[in-house]
């Protein structure tokens, strides 16, 4: 048996090595479900190992050697984010590191000259100030149904949180479909095949250092299903299947709509962050709804 | 307590003895050890007073008072003087008006305070005197080598040194005298040697920008002072004795809240917020050391200082939160204004305001959580942007421009200033680093706090953009392009001292806040409110990792640096580039590749934005008068 205290610190480790074996499963899945939805066979499940084992073995050029820095810190922090957030720390703060790690990609994307890959900065910054706000409102709304911001005590509450937030969690969807790089929202960088921008933030990342990019996004799926998880966290079976539901949802959003313009993504997601998230807490804050304890 | 009155008065005499001295030399000399002593003796004056609450000292209020008194009717007539040559007649009226008041008041009231506690000393402003102290005193050790490169740059400029480091010190000396003084009378005295201090600085270069500007900065900080001198006036009507802050702070909000009111908006006048945001925007013109001064320990600065002073007063009152909605306003617009600005000073001008902004609404507000977080806002804000302003005025002399445009590659031509500059910005809005601990100490306050929801919506939104503005100016930095040549050469030796140990308190401050906190702010904040707030430990805790994590990561490049990879060229999309990176266009013409970062102007343009905010902001302040006159009358 292990004891209390030590519970974060294991949860924390159990997420750091699971996390990218499930979330490579996940980017698997994904891609096979998409293949199907556009009438194709699609790679095996584990090919996303396949990839990162092969880019692990391929050489490792760079611009400057400065990327490697830049790449190994946004890997290193988004796996510090998620195990801050798995080991149930506060909200807020893993929403910082989360941040952080963001803005080390994006620094090594400028820091190639390459005009692709600077576009792709500029517009995963873009992205970047369109979901923040919706996320931190995520966390304030949790806090005002829980009366904490530490997400152990979010998800030991034992309320149904998804009663109380409806609109933030439509608003938390839709940023989903930014952070996962999902059309209609893949600006900076897209999961199919070459966009506008060729491969926008990640152009001039070849070799070990785009799979470890690879890895960090795999950290970032897990971390993200975990938000889902923590409003629907008085149900683990209701959770899971709301995951998966959604998952699929995001799926199918990006096969049907085409890529928008930076204009329309930041307008609609901060209106939608604005209608949904900010009139839900607006009406929680006015009734000051008295929480089961 | 000698230390007390000697901070005030020992830059005014270096001051005297700027005017006296024009060797070059002989002049960094002075300023050097003069700039040792204000940061030794305001260290000193930490480990004399870390440990008491409010200390009262005594001070005769006769015949200080009567100097200060000659002193404010000789710079009124000077600056009613220069309203009349430069047909400046909104700074002409507006000095007249104050002068008279203050005059008709003098002479009518026969002021009769028995008691004569009129300087004082607490934690707060021990962290005030310490930022003076210090930064303020870096700024003018910088301002040497700046001086004199800028006069070599300019030489249509007239050479006024003398005059320059005259008014820096009698800067610092004003400054000193206003987070010391328990007499409003004297906070006033103070408060108008800052304003005039300014009016000269900024007008240093006596361009006609600089004069237009100068007067606008003037004129917009005589309106402030014009409600300050209401406020004193007010005050004596009902019990002079009120006159010394102590006393007026513990009378309560019934009495207080009309002087409060009238302060708190000569606060906002002094700390440019939105409906006066404009004069700090134009005080760029002035050269770079006055405005790393103006915006970090002095003068802004002195704007939030009187008003997280009357937080206990302002707070759960209507007019205190309308004060803290234009502290609102005034964050989430100016971070969007931030966005659409490529000059470097301009950037750093509206980050400056947007940071004071949140200041004001913290203090607006005014629980004691949340004046926690608007002293924590001040430490780390005056360090990192000091830092930012030096490097900026560093950077404008050796590649000659203030755009961020022209920064790109700066990593690699300027490697310890663009480090420098990375830390401070690092310093402004990423996670381990301070002003993302006030941040978030600001989310977790309001979100107790009354009419809350509205303030965690603007720094939601604010916030966002903070990292926009900064990460972009970030990666133009570090976007390295070949055949850059180092161009950091000729620094002079103060300016790095200055930069070095400005870099070191970023870094330090951020991993000594806790002691800062536990030492200062709290036993303050306990000492107002009756309880105190702080981070979680295990937050601490988290924090210090992810900072030492941080300082970690760059080694890696040591690894990297060892095995050298191949170096490939940036993707062009197959056309061949040479590393100059220029590629064959159609028709066989050659063209530059040149990438520019994104401005958006048609979201975040300037003039919408500020026409937008100034017209919320006036609104708001006279709703705020209006209610105001109701309460007096």
């Amino acid at each position: 048996m292990i004891p209390e205290y030590l519970m974060p610190v294991v949860t924390a480790i159990l997420y750091i090595v699971l996390a990218p074996l499930l979330g490579g499963l996940i980017c698997g899945i994904d891609r096979k479900v998409t293949a199907r939805m556009q009438g194709r066979v699609g790679p095996p499940i584990l090919q996303p190992f396949y990839d990162v084992a092969k880019l692990f073995e391929k050489e490792n050029p760079v611009v400057t050697v400065a990327q490697n820095a830049y790449v190994l810190s946004y890997l290193v922090f988004m796996a510090v984010a998620g195990a801050l957030f798995f080991a149930g720390n506060d909200m807020l703060l893993v929403i910082f590191a989360f941040t952080l790690s963001h803005i080390f990609l994006v620094l090594g994307a400028y820091s190639s000259y390459s005009p692709y890959s600077h576009v792709g900065a500029e517009r995963e910054l873009l992205q970047i100030i369109a979901y923040e706000p919706m996320i931190i409102l995520t966390a304030v709304g949790m806090y005002m149904v829980t009366k904490s911001f530490f997400v152990s005590a979010i998800a030991t509450s034992g309320i149904p949180i998804i009663f109380y937030l409806p609109g933030v969690f439509i608003g938390y969807l839709m940023v989903l479909t930014i952070k996962l790089r999902k059309s209609p929202f893949d600006l900076s960088t897209s999961h199919h095949a070459h966009q506008e921008i060729v491969k926008g933030v990640t152009t001039d990342f070849a070799g070990p250092n785009l799979a470890k990019i690879e890895i960090a996004h795999w950290y970032e799926y897990v971390f993200l299903l975990g938000v889902i998880w923590l409003f629907f966290a008085w149900s683990p079976l209701i959770a899971i299947v709301v995951i998966v539901v959604a998952y699929f949802v995001e799926i199918l959003i990006d096969n049907t709509f085409a890529r928008v313009k930076w204009q329309l993504m930041l307008r609609s997601s901060w209106i939608i962050a604005g209608m949904l998230g900010l009139v839900n807490l607006g009406v929680l804050y006015y009734l000051k709804l008295v929480v089961p304890s | 307590m000698i230390d007390l009155s000697f901070l005030i008065a020992f830059p005014a005499l270096v001051a005297l003895l700027m005017l006296l001295i024009s060797g070059q030399k002989l002049r960094s000399a002075l300023v050097i050890a003069t700039a040792a002593v204000l940061g030794l003796a305001s260290i000193a004056l930490l480990f004399l007073n870390w440990d008491k609450n409010t200390v009262l000292v005594n001070f005769p209020f006769e015949p200080a008072t009567e100097v200060m008194l000659v002193i404010e009717v000789l710079l009124a007539i000077w600056i009613l003087y220069l309203g009349v040559k430069h047909r400046k007649w909104l700074t002409f009226f507006l000095m007249f008006v104050q002068a008279g008041l203050l005059v008709w008041f003098e002479t009518s009231y026969s002021i009769h305070i028995e008691r004569g506690f009129n300087l004082f000393i607490d934690q707060f402003s021990l962290i005030m005197a310490l930022i003076i102290g210090i930064i303020g005193s870096l700024i003018c050790v910088y301002a040497l080598g700046y001086m004199e490169t800028y006069h070599h740059h300019h030489k249509e400029i007239k050479d006024r040194r003398k005059l320059f480091f005259f008014t820096l010190f009698v800067f610092l000396s004003a400054m000193f005298g206003l987070v010391f003084s328990n007499n409003l009378l004297w906070v006033f005295f103070f408060w108008e040697i800052t304003t005039i201090c300014s009016f000269v600085l900024i007008g240093y270069a006596k361009t006609e920008e600089a004069t237009n500007n100068a007067f606008l900065a003037l004129s917009m900080n005589l309106l402030g002072g014009v409600a300050f001198i209401a406020a004193i006036v007010y005050l004596t009507n009902l019990d002079p004795n009120l006159l010394h802050l102590d006393t007026l702070l513990a009378s309560g909000q019934a009495v207080a809240l009309v002087p409060a009111v009238l302060i708190s908006f000569a606060g906002i006048t002094k700390a440019a917020l939105m409906p006066f945001s404009s004069w700090l925007v134009g005080a760029m013109v002035a050269p770079t050391p006055v405005s790393a001064l103006l915006h970090s320990s002095t003068m802004v600065k002195a704007g939030v200082y009187i008003i997280v002073k009357f937080a206990p007063i302002l707070t759960g009152t209507t007019e205190g939160l309308i004060i803290a909605m234009v502290g609102g306003i005034t964050f989430l617009l100016a971070s969007f204004m931030a966005i659409s600005q490529n000059n470097a000073k301009k950037v750093l001008a509206y980050s400056t305001i947007a940071n004071l902004g949140l200041i004001v609404a913290c203090a607006g507000v005014g629980t004691y959580n949340l004046m926690w977080v608007a002293i924590l806002l001040i430490v780390f804000h005056a360090i990192a942007k000091s830092l930012l302003f030096l490097c900026v005025g560093t950077v404008e002399h050796r590649i000659g421009s203030r755009n961020i445009e022209d920064m790109g590659g700066l990593i690699v031509r300027m490697p310890k200033i663009a480090i420098m500059m990375f830390i401070g910005m690092a310093g402004m809005f990423l996670a381990p680093f301070g002003m993302v601990i006030s941040k978030w100490a600001a989310i977790e306050a309001f979100i107790t706090a009354p009419f809350g929801l509205i303030f965690i919506a603007i720094l939601a939104f604010g916030g966002s953009a903070t990292v926009f503005f900064w990460s972009k100016w970030m990666g133009k930095i570090i976007s390295v392009m070949r055949d850059q040549k180092v161009v950091e050469g000729t620094v002079a030796k103060e300016k790095w001292a200055s930069l070095y140990i400005l870099t070191g308190l970023v870094v330090v401050v951020c991993f000594a806040f806790p002691l800062i906190s536990s030492l200062l702010i709290e036993p303050y904040v306990l000492n107002i409110y009756g309880h105190t707030t702080r981070l979680a430990q295990a937050n601490l805790t988290i924090m210090i990792m992810m900072l030492c994590l941080l300082m970690i990561t760059p080694l890696s490049m040591l690894f990297y640096r060892k095995k050298p990879a191949a170096i490939a060229p940036p993707y062009m999309a197959g056309r061949p580039t040479p590393t100059h990176m220029s590629f064959a266009g159609s028709l066989g013409v050659t063209r530059e590749v040149v990438l520019s970062n994104y401005y958006l102007p048609r979201f975040f343009g300037e003039e919408r934005l500020f026409m937008a905010g100034t017209a919320l902001c006036w609104g708001l302040l006279l709703i705020a008068g209006t209610l105001l006159a109701g309460v007096i009358l």
